[in-house]
């Protein structure tokens, strides 16, 4: 009788333990421990909200984000990645913020036959002929983003540059990435130590002897606040421009304006998206963001909202049965959903072709520091890497 | 070239200086309590943590400098009393693995109190500018302001150690912490006050440096190493070593960044000088040290005792 009714109650619990389970896990890496977590937190909060307006749902079936902490290390991120797809099975790994995170992890991901969707990072292996047929991205290729800025260095008839960026994949990407399209000279180099170099003082003393017109740097995170400070201090502004990509984004500018760094104002950079794009999913993600979290989403939040509305894509075009993997690499290609960034295509590596716009920071209505579009720089964009890359 | 290498050397006596504050302590702690204080790097976190939140609530980062000094100086007397007090009779391994964890618990503490953004520090106006040395060289003003900051600190220790009755002690206690005891002296409360002061230094150091980098979690963690290389080569327990090892690293640091991948231009292609010159430069300070533990293995300048 005991037994009976024990046994029953196994299997109520068995039932309601499934029950709970949700139809399909994804698995999401990003960092969330170290400084480098604010960033994290910007996605994470950004792909809630988005399995919020989704109703937890694809394609009908309840969905259940794994997220994993990569603490900012390669070695870190791989062994999160490795636990996703052997132990928990997901047929989908999503996230990246970094690129030698990305490459470290990937290998696991493509042998085992599962998607990485990159919610940032784009090292130019990936995109080139380390290709996978099952890598997508919300993002871009590094090199892009700077190849735009070089671009309107260009237009703008800027004559010599000064580069300086971090000594590590993404790092090396982007400076080589103004220099595909910044025609003029380039004065002097500088790649400093990552993740732990944060005074430039020897590298900025350089690059104003250098004599150069205007300054292009690439330093993401904790790195971005500390160099605009020292731009500041070391009087280069009006003497030496600032461009930038990727280093004054919406998550510096309240801390910059607190500290009322005010040289950062007027500052430009290169993006492939912005808060003030007009399309109506766009309008949908800031105006629910800035409700639900009191503060703008970021270029990582924007890319991260993105990568759930392309996977959610993906799913419903499948009809949730994840197991048709060729059905779910199509609809990945045909990136066929409601872009915060506006209508993009997909190319035979998986990068975006898109848009690339000039932002400028600027003071809102209320008072906070934002950024606003300038101009388009670059229409439908593909990566210099594409052609290496043999898939079709 | 010769103005360059001016504000480079300014730059590298700027990082020596701070350097220095930080191996201040360590070698105090280490050479004189015989405790290996991995966790010397969370009080320089947490100094520039004090000081960023004192600079917004009083709105002024002269102000909050010597209040952050003082809740610093509690922070490191209460850790002394609490807990490091009982760690001295263990071995070394004990220390490092119990300050090994409170890096962890002052990491997470600091996240859940501040978050994980960090904390840009706004100064005054007048330091946010650049000062003229010379014609041609021109140097920001706060970087200035570190360096004497960091040489008035060194005279203070100089005078305190050398020339005061808590100097004395300090310097027999790191002779011979047995004896001095027997004289009647109360060990206890002297390694209290070294800690404490250790604590003070580290977080000065933190606040002189945080205006330049803001206040992040684990930026105590990056540096410290470079500390405990500096009180290595210096000769661990002296305070004239640590001083001169300080400058002497600082300096090549920044003169390597700063001049290396040029010169290896000279010797090797272009592209090869680029990517091995900030590798060289980072490793140059490792090089000294190897170097000056295979000829000198007590350091440039032991202290004398025993």
């Amino acid at each position: 009788m005991f037994k009976k009714t024990g046994l029953a109650a196994l299997g109520l619990a068995l039932m309601a333990t499934s029950a709970l389970a949700a139809d399909i896990k994804i698995g999401y890496v990003t960092t969330l421990t170290t400084p480098a977590a604010v960033i994290g937190n910007d996605m994470k909060d950004a792909v809630d909200l988005a399995m919020e307006h989704l109703g937890g749902q694809m394609g009908g079936k309840s969905v259940e984000i794994i997220f994993e902490d990569d603490g900012f290390k390669p070695e870190t991120g791989k062994q999160k990645t490795d636990k996703l797809v052997q132990q928990d099975n997901v047929p989908i790994v999503a996230g990246y913020i970094w690129s030698n995170v990305l490459l470290a992890s990937m290998k696991t991901v493509f042998d085992e036959g599962r998607f990485l969707i990159s919610s940032n990072a784009g090292p130019s292996q990936v995109a080139g002929n380390l290709c996978n047929q099952n890598f997508f991205s919300t993002s871009w290729q590094n090199d892009q983003t700077p190849m735009a800025m070089g671009e309107v260095l260009k237009q703008q008839g800027v004559k010599s540059l000064y580069l300086m960026g971090p000594n590590y994949a993404a790092g090396k990407d982007m400076l080589a990435g103004v220099e595909r399209t910044f025609k003029g000279e380039i004065k002097g180099k500088d790649l400093t130590k990552w993740p732990d170099q944060l005074d430039f003082s020897a590298e900025l003393a350089k690059a104003k002897a250098s004599g150069a017109e205007a300054i292009f740097v690439f330093y993401p995170g904790k790195a971005g606040g500390a160099f605009i400070q020292q731009y500041q201090q070391a009087g280069l502004k009006g003497s030496m421009d600032l461009y930038s990509v990727f280093t004054v984004d919406a998550i510096s500018l309240p801390k910059l304006q607190a500290a009322k760094l005010e040289g950062v104002l007027g500052s430009r950079m290169t993006q492939e998206w912005d808060p003030t794009l007009d399309n109506d999913a766009n309008k949908k993600f800031v105006s629910s963001f800035r409700e639900k979290y009191k503060r703008y989403p970021s270029f990582y939040a924007a890319q991260a909202y993105d990568t759930i509305n392309l996977i959610n894509s993906a799913v419903t075009a499948v009809g949730g049965d994840m197991s048709n993997t060729d059905g779910l690499r199509v609809a990945f290609k045909a990136a066929d959903y409601g872009s915060v960034r506006g209508n993009y295509t997909v190319g035979n590596n998986g990068m975006p072709i898109q848009n690339f716009y000039l932002r400028e920071v600027v003071t809102d209505a209320d008072g906070n520091w934002t950024t606003k579009v300038v101009k388009t720089v670059f229409e439908s964009h593909q990566d210099p890497y594409a052609a290496e890359c043999p898939l079709k | 070239m010769s103005t360059l290498f001016l504000i480079q050397f300014l730059n590298g006596l700027q990082l020596g200086v701070l350097l220095f504050l930080l191996a201040a302590g360590l070698t105090l702690v280490f050479g004189i309590m015989d405790f290996v204080n991995l966790a010397h790097g969370s009080l320089y976190m947490i100094g520039a943590f004090f000081c960023a939140t004192l600079t917004f609530w009083t709105g002024s980062f002269l102000l909050a400098v010597p209040l952050a000094l003082v809740a610093t100086a509690i922070v490191g007397l209460v850790v002394e009393t609490g807990v490091i007090r009982h760690l001295y009779q263990r071995d070394h391994l004990d220390h490092v693995l119990a300050t090994f964890g409170f890096i962890l618990i002052a990491d997470t503490s600091v996240q859940l109190i501040w978050g994980p953004e960090g904390i840009a520090i706004p100064l005054p106006e007048a330091l946010q500018g650049q000062v003229q040395i010379l014609p041609g060289v021109i140097f920001p003003a706060y970087r200035l302001v570190i360096i004497a900051a960091g040489l008035l600190v060194a005279f203070g220790l100089y005078w305190l150690i050398g020339r005061t009755r808590l100097g004395m002690l300090i310097r027999a206690g790191a002779s011979n912490r047995t004896m001095v005891s027997a004289l009647g002296i109360d060990i206890k409360t002297l390694f209290t006050a070294v800690f404490a002061l250790g604590a003070v230094l580290a977080g000065l150091a933190g606040m002189l440096i945080a205006p330049i980098t803001e206040a992040t979690i684990g930026m105590g963690n990056d540096i410290i190493i470079t500390a405990f290389v500096v009180i290595i080569v210096g000769g661990i327990g002296s305070m004239k070593g640590a001083f001169i090892a300080a400058m002497l690293i600082g300096l090549i640091d920044t003169l390597g960044r700063s001049f290396l991948d040029d010169m290896l231009k000279v010797f090797i292609p272009v592209n090869a000088a680029e990517t091995a010159g900030p590798a060289i430069s980072s490793m140059l300070i490792y090089i000294i040290m190897a170097a000056v533990l295979a000829l000198h293995p007590q350091g440039l300048f032991p202290p004398k005792v025993r």
